[in-house]
């Protein structure tokens, strides 16, 4: 066992040594190497760790929200409706919601405003999200006025930023009394956006979610659990853009890759035939091999992974953010929750160390079995 | 005498070891989270909310979960999108199994 | 030491352009003497050469070492016999570019799994033999020519094989470093290895260091001429 062992150090040291010797070389390979690993496993350690927040939040959606459609459109709820909702057996507590978007000409961005039962806001006064005080460089005190549908300026007065640990799911909100939102968009006394409802026996939710739809034939349950399933497999399909462009840049990794593990310079056959010569096995010049591309994929892997680590939940997600900000104008400052599947590691580890050191491996086999005495017959 | 194996496993152990310590940190910084969190499920529980507010552009990717029918990006799953964040974004699965009876419907019989 | 018996190979074997290299030879090598395998190019020496030091397989015949049939060993095993029993001298040094000295000449202990720092030992002792200790860690690509033979001589001893075998050793060496060479094979073979070299040097077939001389031509061992008796 202690020979094995010290064979394999000896293997490591020659392998160390061929690699420093061919330093422009290795270096390259390991940087660009380490930079695949780090843009797949940022992309990665930011998705799941997303998708796990959001699902996380959001446990605390109503469990059932019901719109309205007309024409595949969604329409406002009429006054009646809430009560024949109400009635249905296994309903607990039934809430009209009312919300809408805003278009904010200044900013080119759109705020998402809200009417809150959780608490009053007076007439003339809002609540804003954080993005906005961001943007806006709004605060507390501060007044702003906001142009209506129907042309006038209506102006409020801030009195509140929410707060900023919860950004994700605040950052465009503007609450505000049900009045002024009425008043505001011209709003239909007694109709509502949708409606929020809450079941006794939260396994009767899917039960409730059909007897609705038969009731209420143009209307649409939402439920709770596909609200989560939503958020679950959000960049799951399509994995985006960004995706797509790096599947190009994993081919071209591939290609170059392929040409530096498989291609065996006329230098390297030549070591090998001195190697076999002085009573190497073939074997052992395989041995040899494997463990240089052992140890450049698994160096790669390991440096890209923790670069990406410190990026995505120490450097928020600085470099690609762009790419996914899309057209977002008011787009949330957060810091995500490091959440990391063992899973979504093991087979990043599997795709980036297994195919380099294979790769390495297949010329091998033919240079490590020519005969040893081609060496003397130069 | 510095022998170049140790130099490689060297490097390579420390970076193990860096590896290992993202899990530490992210343990670290989970607990260090968890009350951000909980606060946060709060307020999604007081406003009622139902969506992030990762992207702001369009009504659909704003409140993914609550976009109808016919939104832009719910015309077909493979669409092209105006906006960004809708190629990254699938149409929520139960509106993808709410257009299938709706396709068939629509489909000339033969 | 080594004795060879009806030794023929071919090359190319069964194809159009078939070419018997050596047309049986017979060959009983004496142990703790320096052998010269003589001849003129394509006279199959170097060929001969590969079957003493086991590098290939003779097409047809046998190979004894001490006494002991190893043609018909499979290659695991003669690599084996290679590793522990030769040492090789190539006429282009064949040393490892980019690695020291030290580091080449102790690439052959390798497989073997002799701790490094025993291997590293063995060679500072060989090097001082060689009166080479001062260019232990330099490059090989940067030592002369008779210090990069001297290396590939230390290389060839860092397993202490019993037989030596060089394959034009002094080609790339003017006269003075092939005298000094032909001085170090004689310290050697007194120390009791058996040294084999081919060479159509008349420096190195006249020497008096050389203690037999095989001539061979077309693929026959046409005389065989014991210096020592003569």
């Amino acid at each position: 066992m202690n020979r094995w062992i010290e064979k394999q150090r000896h293997l490591i040291d020659f392998t160390a040594n061929s690699l420093a010797r061919r330093k422009a070389r290795s270096l390259g390979l390991l940087v660009v190497y380490t930079l695949l690993v780090f843009v797949l496993a940022s992309v990665s350690l930011y998705t799941h760790a997303l998708r796990n927040e959001a699902t996380r939040v959001l446990a605390g959606t109503p469990e059932i929200v019901l719109q309205r459609l007309i024409a595949g459109r969604h329409d406002l709820i009429p006054p009646g409706y809430m009560d024949s909702v109400g009635r249905l057996r296994g309903v607990q507590k039934i809430e009209g919601r009312l919300w809408g978007y805003y278009y904010d000409s200044v900013m080119k961005a759109n705020y998402t405003f809200m009417v809150p039962t959780d608490r009053t806001v007076a007439d003339g006064e809002i609540i804003v999200g954080p993005a906005l005080e961001r943007s806006r460089g709004l605060a507390a005190g501060n007044g702003i006025s906001f142009r209506s549908y129907s042309g006038e300026l209506h102006t409020f007065i801030i009195t509140e930023v929410l707060p900023h640990e919860s950004e994700l799911v605040s950052a465009d909100l503007v609450l505000m009394s049900e009045a002024d939102f009425r008043r505001f968009f011209t709003y239909p006394e007694g109709q509502y956006t949708d409606i929020a409802l809450w079941v006794a026996n939260p396994r009767e939710v899917r039960n409730v979610g059909l007897k609705l739809m038969e009731k209420l034939p143009d209307s649409r349950p939402i439920l709770r659990e596909e609200v989560l399933r939503t958020y679950a497999s959000i960049f799951d399909w399509r994995e985006g853009m960004m995706l797509a462009l790096l599947s190009a840049a994993i081919l071209a990794f591939g290609i170059f890759a392929w040409e530096k593990a498989a291609g065996l310079s006329a230098e390297e056959k030549r070591e090998i035939g001195i190697l076999k010569a002085i009573g190497w096995e073939t074997g052992d010049v395989i041995a040899m091999k494997f463990w240089e591309g052992l140890l450049i994929s698994l160096l790669a892997f390991l440096l890209g992974y923790v670069a990406a680590y410190i990026h995505v939940f120490h450097g928020n997600f600085a470099l690609l953010q762009p790419v996914l900000k899309g057209w977002a104008v008011l787009y949330p400052s957060f810091s995500l929750t490091p959440k990391i599947d063992g899973l979504q590691v093991a087979t990043l580890f599997l795709f980036t160390v297994l195919p380099y050191t294979a790769a390495t491996l297949v010329p091998i086999w033919s240079a490590a079995t020519t005969d040893p005495d081609t060496v003397m017959r130069g | 005498m510095s022998r170049p194996s140790n130099r490689v496993l060297g490097t390579i152990l420390i970076a193990a070891a860096a590896f290992g310590g993202t899990f530490l940190d992210a343990a670290r910084q989970r607990i260090a989270h968890e009350p951000a969190l909980q606060h946060t499920e709060a307020l999604v529980e007081r406003l009622r909310l139902s969506d992030i507010a990762l992207f702001t552009e369009a009504r659909y990717t704003r409140h993914l979960s609550q976009a109808d029918l016919h939104s832009a990006f719910q015309d077909h799953p493979v669409a092209l999108e105006h906006f960004p964040s809708g190629s990254m974004l699938p149409p929520p699965q139960t509106l993808l199994k709410r257009h299938e009876p709706l396709d068939r419907e629509a489909a000339p019989s033969d | 030491m080594l004795e060879l018996a009806n030794i023929r190979k071919a090359f190319n074997q069964g194809q159009h352009n078939e070419y018997w290299a050596l047309k049986g030879i017979d060959i009983d090598i004496p142990p703790a003497q320096v052998n010269v395998l003589k001849g003129p190019s394509g006279s199959g020496k170097t060929t001969l050469l590969t079957i003493l030091g086991c590098l290939a397989r003779p097409t047809e015949g046998r190979v004894r070492l001490k006494g002991e049939d190893i043609s018909g060993l499979p290659e695991r095993f003669l690599t084996e016999i290679r590793r522990s029993t030769f040492g090789f001298i190539f006429q282009q040094f064949n040393l490892v570019r980019g690695l020291s000295a030290v580091e080449n000449i102790i690439l052959p202990g390798y497989p073997t799994g002799t701790p490094r720092g025993r291997l590293l030992e063995r060679a500072e002792a060989l090097l001082a033999e060689m009166q080479l200790s001062h260019r232990r860690d330099a490059k090989v690509e940067w030592l002369s020519g008779g210090e990069q033979q001297r290396v590939a001589i230390c290389r060839a001893l860092i397993n202490d094989p019993e037989i030596l075998i060089a394959d034009e050793p002094t080609a790339n060496l003017d006269s003075k470093l092939s005298a000094e060479f032909l001085v170090i094979l004689q310290r050697l073979a007194a120390a009791g290895r058996t040294v084999i070299l081919t060479s159509h040097d008349p420096l190195v077939v006249e020497s008096d260091v050389v203690d037999r001389v095989y001539s061979l031509r077309d693929g026959q061992l046409i005389g065989v001429q014991d210096k020592a008796i003569a």
